[in-house]
């Protein structure tokens, strides 16, 4: 009998230490393989284009014998550009246009020619130009602009009932919509911000009667769609290039070689073809690139792809360190936060406000907030992963310690436990349930928002699942929405079966009866 | 053995203590009776420090009381509190053995103390695993005393320890216990309501009205020389209409 006394006090004693030791392991795991030699980092914009480019980099520096890695679907212009900065990434494809008319807009270069110097100012370099030029356009179904009689943008000001869907990124940019509404002198006010690749489909139903394109979009042809003449002059030309360090070619000799054989030879129709070959035919960016440098330039690369089980275990692994190191994190931090929150008041509102604000701010505004601070990739989601999982943590540690019958606490007093035997021993244990389904709420919370991790590089089950939105593939979307689900519900069991093992029966029979 | 001086508590505007003196004498049982809200608790808590005085101190074996001195005499006072307060995710004999393990009792020691325990109390060996939302009203307050008793402390605190029981276990019980004090021969003080009850365990009774000590004697003052109308009126409604002949006959 007292054996049995001894023994059952200690797994609760040591439950929360024992809940963070099982997440923390997890983070090697994923975090042992990325400390590979001088490996090129190539990055990519979230659309089709970008990661073509990025492909066929990483396939020409492979082919030259270099280590590559592409980290794809980066994000927007913003995150890619900070990233080459920082050094998080060595190399993306960018356009001219973009760089002087947002990136370096406080520059007012004049022409693609002054851009070098900006460059070498800020340690970058671009190569010379792929070929194409994929500027911005105005589109509308042929159908509708024939009907309106609308060839140029000029003609869009005599139709102000027009609904407009714009790409976020055009939204915002300094050569975006409101530039152009300006130069044009657009009424029309009925104005919807969409993800690009929902615009076209948008477009197709009728929903809107006008979006943004890029003139490589293979949707143009597809959708029979009629690009509006830019009669005013107002976009810039949009060079594609590719970014990369300066001190690139020291650390990694030759890999300008390798990016100088695209030099040029991607021409508009060729860059419409194989974004046509990703979004409409179902081929892989790595197979469309490595199509064109075969046939084009004369390579024999392979696509070297993964098998799905190989990409969904790597998606696995690393959405769990993800879970794991920012939820094992949060536990070790919100337990002593709500222990102090619950023994002296002030400092538990100060706490308790700190970490209910957090829980406010926008999840993706949050991981937007730590690329600064940390860059691309895993650190920073799992820093904002970590600050969205204290509010239950926290809040249910306070309020398990709260909720504890005062004569519990004065029958602890009166026997002469010390401190810390009564909060080990008597407290903890009693708040134990209201604190587990704290972590509980925590970690399903945890395990959906890491899928918004993908975004900024993070990887995780949100990269199929972005790479399905972009792609309008269901099936690549359920490849990450299924095993999340999945993984969430494999986590209440798990929280279920330690509570089973943790919590005493004297306390689980009272929590039948209330 | 533990000296109030001049002792006071208040709690916002109640006055649930005015200044007080008392002497506990050791080896003997002192009982504290009085209306429901009239400070029992407030001077029982005061005893072991639960509740803090305003004013006056308190002094235990000839130590005052103080943040210092509390935890050391807290251990040598066995007291169980009004609502018996048993940690209901422990054992019977985690709840018993719980102080003495964190002060390090090797297992056998601990082991041997529970035996003698359960056996003093009567306590069934095998409901000592038991939660005590299993246990029975009574072995409920039996466990709590043994509790209470598991570090051999010299005073015992009560605060109403049979209060929640039926009449025929608190019968027996009322008995067990007090062959049990007087075994052991310690210093008691007990907090209860009834005055059978305090007439069966008290060496001396200390009635309280509002905050205020009304008389302190053996049973016989307080029936044969009360010092106040009010020891009078408390005794006669503690015997009831049927015992005074008032009920319908
Ligand atoms: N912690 C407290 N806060 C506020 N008032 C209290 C507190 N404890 C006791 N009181 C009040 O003090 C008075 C005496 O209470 P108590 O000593 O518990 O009485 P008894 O045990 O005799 O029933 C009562 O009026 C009660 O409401
Ligand atoms: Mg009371």
């Amino acid at each position: 009998m007292m054996r049995r006394g001894i023994t059952r006090r200690l797994p609760l004693a040591g439950l929360m230490v024992a809940l963070a030791g099982l997440f923390l392991p997890l983070a090697g795991v994923a975090g042992g393989a990325a400390a590979a030699a001088e490996e090129v980092r190539i990055g990519s914009k979230k659309f089709t284009e970008s990661v073509i480019l990025g492909e066929a980099a990483r396939l020409l520096l492979t082919e030259a014998g270099l280590a590559a890695r592409h980290r794809r679907e980066l994000g927007g212009t913003r995150i890619l550009w900070n990233a080459l900065l920082r050094g998080d990434i060595d190399i993306y494809p960018e356009y001219t246009g973009t760089l002087r008319a947002e990136t370096l807009a406080k520059l007012r270069l004049e022409s693609d020619g002054a851009l070098g110097q900006a460059l070498r100012a800020r340690g970058l370099r671009m190569t010379p130009p792929i070929g194409f030029d994929n500027t911005y356009a105005l589109g509308m179904t042929a159908d509708r602009a024939k009907a309106l009689g609308i060839s140029s943008i000029s003609d869009l000001a005599r139709h102000p009932r027009l609904r407009f869907g714009f790409g976020n990124e055009f939204m915002d940019r300094a050569d975006g919509w409101p530039a152009l509404q300006r130069r044009y002198g657009l009424p029309q006010t009925n104005i919807r911000g969409l993800d690009h690749d929902l615009g076209y489909r948008g477009l197709a139903a009728g929903d809107i009667d006008v979006m943004d394109l890029y003139s490589t979009d293979a949707e143009i042809a597809y959708y029979g769609l009629k690009v509006l003449a830019d009669d005013l002059g107002h976009f810039p030309a949009y060079a594609a290039v590719f970014l990369y360090r300066a001190d690139l070619e020291a650390r990694a000799p030759g890999a300008l070689g390798a990016l100088a054989r695209l030099s040029g030879r991607i021409d508009d129709a060729a860059m419409a073809r194989l974004n046509g070959a990703v979004k409409l035919k179902g081929w892989s960016e790595a197979r469309a690139a490595a199509d064109f440098l075969n046939t084009e330039l004369g390579l024999k690369v392979s696509p070297g792809t993964r098998s799905a089980a190989a990409r969904l275990w790597e998606n696995t692994l690393a959405h769990l360190s993800l879970v794991g190191i920012s939820l094992g994190a949060a536990i070790l931090v919100s337990i002593p936060l709500g222990v102090l929150a619950a023994r002296r008041r002030r400092a538990g509102r100060v706490i308790l406000g700190t970490v209910g604000v957090i829980q406010t701010l926008p999840a993706l505004a949050l991981l937007v907030f730590m690329i600064p601070l940390l860059g691309i990739g895993a650190p920073p989601a799992i820093v904002a992963l970590f600050l969205y999982s204290l509010l239950p943590i926290v809040r249910n540690t306070h309020a398990g310690l709260a909720g504890i019958a005062e004569p519990l606490r004065r029958s602890a007093l009166a026997l002469g436990l010390t401190e810390a035997a009564r909060l080990w021993r008597i407290e903890l244990p009693l708040a134990a349930p209201v604190i587990l389904a704290g972590i509980k709420t925590s970690a399903v919370i945890n395990i959906g928002t890491a899928t918004l991790g993908a975004l900024i590089g993070a990887g995780g089950y949100g990269q199929p699942i972005l790479t399905g939105i972009r792609l309008d593939d269901t099936a690549l979307i359920l490849q990450g929405a299924i095993p999340a689900a999945a993984l969430a519900l494999a986590v209440q069991g798990a929280f279920e079966i330690a509570e089973r093992h943790f919590i005493p029966r004297g306390l689980r029979a009272r929590g039948q009866e209330t | 053995m533990l000296m109030l001086e001049q002792v006071a508590k208040r709690f916002g505007a109640v006055r649930a203590l005015h200044p007080l003196d008392l002497a506990v004498e050791p080896g003997r049982t002192l009982v504290v009776i009085g209306p429901s809200g009239c400070g029992k608790s407030t001077l029982l808590g005061m005893m072991n420090g639960l509740v803090r005085p305003d004013s006056g101190r308190v002094i235990f074996d000839g130590e005052v009381l103080s943040p210092v001195t509390l935890m050391a005499a807290r251990r040598r006072m066995g007291y169980v509190i009004q609502e018996g307060g048993l940690f209901p995710h422990l054992s019977a004999a985690a709840n018993v053995t719980l102080l003495a393990r964190t002060l390090g009792w090797p297992p056998d020691r601990v082991n041997a103390r529970l035996e003698v325990l359960s056996a003093l109390t009567h306590f069934p060996r095998p409901a000592l695993a038991r939660f005590p939302g299993e246990l029975s009203g009574g072995q409920r307050q039996r466990l709590s005393l043994m509790r209470a008793l598991m570090l051999d402390p010299e005073l015992l605190l009560l605060d109403e320890p049979l209060g929640a029981l039926d009449p025929l276990i608190r019968f027996e019980l009322q008995v067990e216990l007090r062959e049990i004090f007087r075994s052991l021969g310690k210093t008691v003080v007990m907090v209860t309501h009834d005055l059978g009850e305090a007439a069966f365990f008290a060496d001396t009774i200390l009635l309280m009205r509002d905050g205020r000590v009304v008389q302190h004697g053996s049973i016989n003052d307080l029936t044969q020389r009360p010092e106040d109308p009010f020891v009078t009126r408390f005794i006669e409604a503690q015997r009831g209409h049927w015992q005074t002949g008032d009920g319908a006959s």
